[in-house]
């Protein structure tokens, strides 16, 4: 009983420190940008009163940016959670895997052939996308013997990725207003987010964060293999699926609004397995509040960086992850690979 | 004994006569490709007249076309995908991994930085970009294989590829902002970074990547035979008695010089340099090292997708967007058969 106890005081400890370590970032985030502010309007903007000064203002324009940041931060790494776990694969992340360059395809498709712009119509073209990607390239790395193998996952991505982003180009060359819109789309930025957009967001993060709360548990079985699940009396396939939809609901929902933002859902869960261990009981609450803090603190630094304009998110996060991603390849073993 | 000394002989003399007579093949198409691409576009000249102006004769309208437009598109591709299809080759048959072309393990990306931010940034232009391209492309594949090869369980082909797949996520989000950043009027020039495009292609570079490409395949084509035996495997290399060594990084570093003076002229052509081994080993037969013909190959899928590219569609699109589409259904297909042989 002990030592059970010692390890549930530590997770509580490092909840604690990562709940206040989001708090402060938000805090950074809402008060640092292109523009200084004085310490009273970012208590004014919070509390909402004294909008017709210029500095509480632009404060207040921050706010919503902060929370979609902290949402889609979340989304992002919960979502990698669910991949690394259905596929048992260290390096399975949206990025990695191309369901983002999926997800993109079929809003270049609705922007080109329906006029699609809103981000409500968005949400459901990235979800298709993603979700028939996922199920693609999954399904290439499946495929012969071997199993699921990082270095199998890692090629059916890429591959993929690359056949998708040509399509996304034939489509959208001939088109030059698409063209212009998606350029800016392509580059994952949480930027422009509005409470419009969190409204849009918010109902699929709760479903996708709910649904992988359910299958915490027979996650946790199947990482001790399929057969010692099944004889556990756990519904390997329906668990799988399940998890699936979480983690393409919640990075496909992102994706439509702030565009392809990687890496985020492989760094963070690695770092927090490094801390608590595999249990995903603990694994996915301190994801989401260490993924939270990740975007906001890459949004900062974008914003600090890129003066007098921005760096996109999305570009800081590649920056951060794909060293990461090699540093993850050097450490596993040749026959795993 | 005598009998099987022949039967060997002849199955030789016989797989040098296919190869001779594919790359001939090629050539002609080649040739075929670029007269069509001279005579043909928005006015049709006669081949006479192409003549006359290509020896300096002054037509009214048809010189500027045939000279400025026609010869350095005609030219550039020619070039162009004759680098992308060696070099892909020559990585393919070293790392003895048809997905290890350097579009795919991130060395392309390697010189598109680098000319990206020396063209959109620095304003240079003409062969320093090159070279600057070629050098950076040249760093970085030292770091993709230093960082491949040091880490605690040391280097294996599968860990070399999957580093440069990392490698080329971090050098595309550098490219998509440098382009962010500098290209709000200059989208044509983004797309040659993006996808790879012949539109671009000034007649005064010509005579460099001539000049490099045809002195880099010479001189790499002179060692061919060791490229051959290493494909046999390390320890058929080393029995052998090949210093296997100084070969790679003799093939690597012409490779990738080839790459990089291709990407700074025409940016990173999509899987051209992935499509010509293969479709070269099936066409000219495996086991030789298909320097020439993998080469010929890549020249014939740069020529006659620029000019589908151009003319079959209603709208034009640059030449990488076709070769990428081409490239995607093999990828699917080598993704497939590569599993079901359960090669690691």
């Amino acid at each position: 009983m002990k030592p059970m106890k010692k390890f549930s005081n530590s997770f509580l400890l490092f909840s604690i420190l990562s709940i206040f370590l989001l708090l402060f970032c938000m805090i950074l985030s809402v008060s640092y940008g292109a523009v200084p502010v004085a310490y009273h309007n970012v208590i004014n903007a919070i509390k909402n009163v004294g909008l017709e000064e210029y500095e509480t203002l632009v404060v207040a324009t921050r706010i919503p940016r902060v929370v979609f940041g902290v949402i889609s931060g979340a989304a992002l790494s919960i979502s990698g959670v669910m991949m690394q776990a259905i596929t048992r694969n260290p390096i399975a992340d949206p990025s990695i895997l191309g369901v983002n360059t999926g997800a993109s395809l079929f809003v270049v498709c609705g922007m080109a052939f329906f006029h699609i712009s809103s981000s409500y119509e968005y949400i459901w073209l990235a979800f298709i996308g993603a979700a028939l990607t996922a199920v693609l390239v999954y399904g290439l790395a499946a495929c012969g013997n071997g199993g699921v193998t990082p270095m199998k996952l890692a090629l059916a991505g890429t591959a993929t990725s690359i056949a998708l982003q040509s399509m996304i180009n034939t489509i959208m060359l001939p088109n030059g207003q698409v063209m212009d819109s998606f350029r800016f789309w392509q580059v994952g930025n949480i930027g422009a987010a509005s409470w419009d957009d969190i409204k849009t967001i918010l109902p699929y993060f709760m479903v996708g964060f709910v649904l992988s709360i359910i299958v915490i548990h027979p996650l946790n079985a199947i990482a001790l293999g399929d057969e010692m699940a099944i004889s556990l009396g756990i519904n390997v396939t329906l668990t799988r699926v399940l998890a699936a939809l979480a983690g393409v609901l919640l990075c496909a929902s992102t994706t439509a609004l702030a565009g392809p933002i990687g890496f985020v859902g492989l760094m963070v869960p690695h770092l927090v397995r490094a801390i608590v261990g595999p249990d995903l009981k603990k694994v996915i609450p301190l994801s989401a509040l260490l993924g939270a803090c990740l975007l906001l603190i890459a949004d900062l630094i974008g914003r600090i960086f890129g003066r007098p304009g921005e760096i996109e998110s999305g570009i800081i996060t590649a920056f951060l992850g794909a060293p990461v991603f090699i540093l993850i390849i050097r450490k596993v073993k040749v026959q795993s690979l | 004994m005598k009998y099987e000394k022949t039967a060997i002989l002849d199955g030789y003399r016989k797989r040098n006569r296919r190869y001779l007579l594919v790359c001939g093949a090629m050539g002609f198409i080649i040739l075929g490709l670029a007269i069509f691409e001279m005579v043909y576009g928005n006015t049709v000249y006669p081949i006479s007249t192409v003549i006359k102006a290509l020896m300096g004769e002054n037509i009214k309208g048809a010189s500027y076309t045939i000279v400025s437009i026609r010869l350095p598109r005609m030219s550039g591709g020619l070039l162009c995908g004759f680098a992308f299809g060696m070099a892909g080759n020559i990585f393919q048959k070293l790392l003895r991994n048809p997905l290890a072309s350097p579009d795919i393990i991130g060395v392309t990306s390697g010189s598109s930085v680098a000319a990206v931010y020396c063209i959109l940034v620095l304003h240079l232009s003409g062969s320093i970009v090159s070279i600057i391209a070629m050098l950076s492309g040249l760093l970085v594949s030292a770091i993709i294989y230093w960082l491949a090869q040091s880490g605690p369980y040391g280097f294996s082909n599968s860990r070399l590829i999957l580093t440069g797949i990392g490698a080329q996520a971090f050098l595309n989000a550098l490219v998509s902002w440098l382009l962010l950043k500098a290209a709000q009027y200059d989208v044509p020039n983004a797309l040659r970074w993006l996808s790879g495009s012949l539109n671009n292609v000034n007649l005064s570079e010509i005579p460099r990547l001539l000049f490099v490409t045809a002195t880099v395949s010479l001189f790499l084509s002179v060692f061919y035979k060791h490229l051959e035996i290493i494909e046999l495997g390390e320890h058929h290399a080393i029995t052998l008695g090949l210093n296997k060594n100084a070969i790679r990084i003799t093939f690597i570093l012409g490779a990738l010089i080839l790459i990089a003076f291709a990407t700074s002229i025409s940016g990173p052509i999509a899987s051209v340099a992935f499509l010509s081994g293969p479709i070269a080993n099936k066409l000219a037969g495996e086991g030789k090292s298909n320097m020439l013909s993998s080469g010929l190959t890549g020249s014939i899928l740069v020529m006659a997708s620029d000019m589908a590219a151009q003319y079959a569609f209603p709208a034009r699109y640059p030449v990488g967007v076709l070769t990428g589409i081409l490239g995607a259904p093999y990828l699917i297909y080598l993704l497939l058969s590569y599993n079901r042989k359960g090669v690691q």
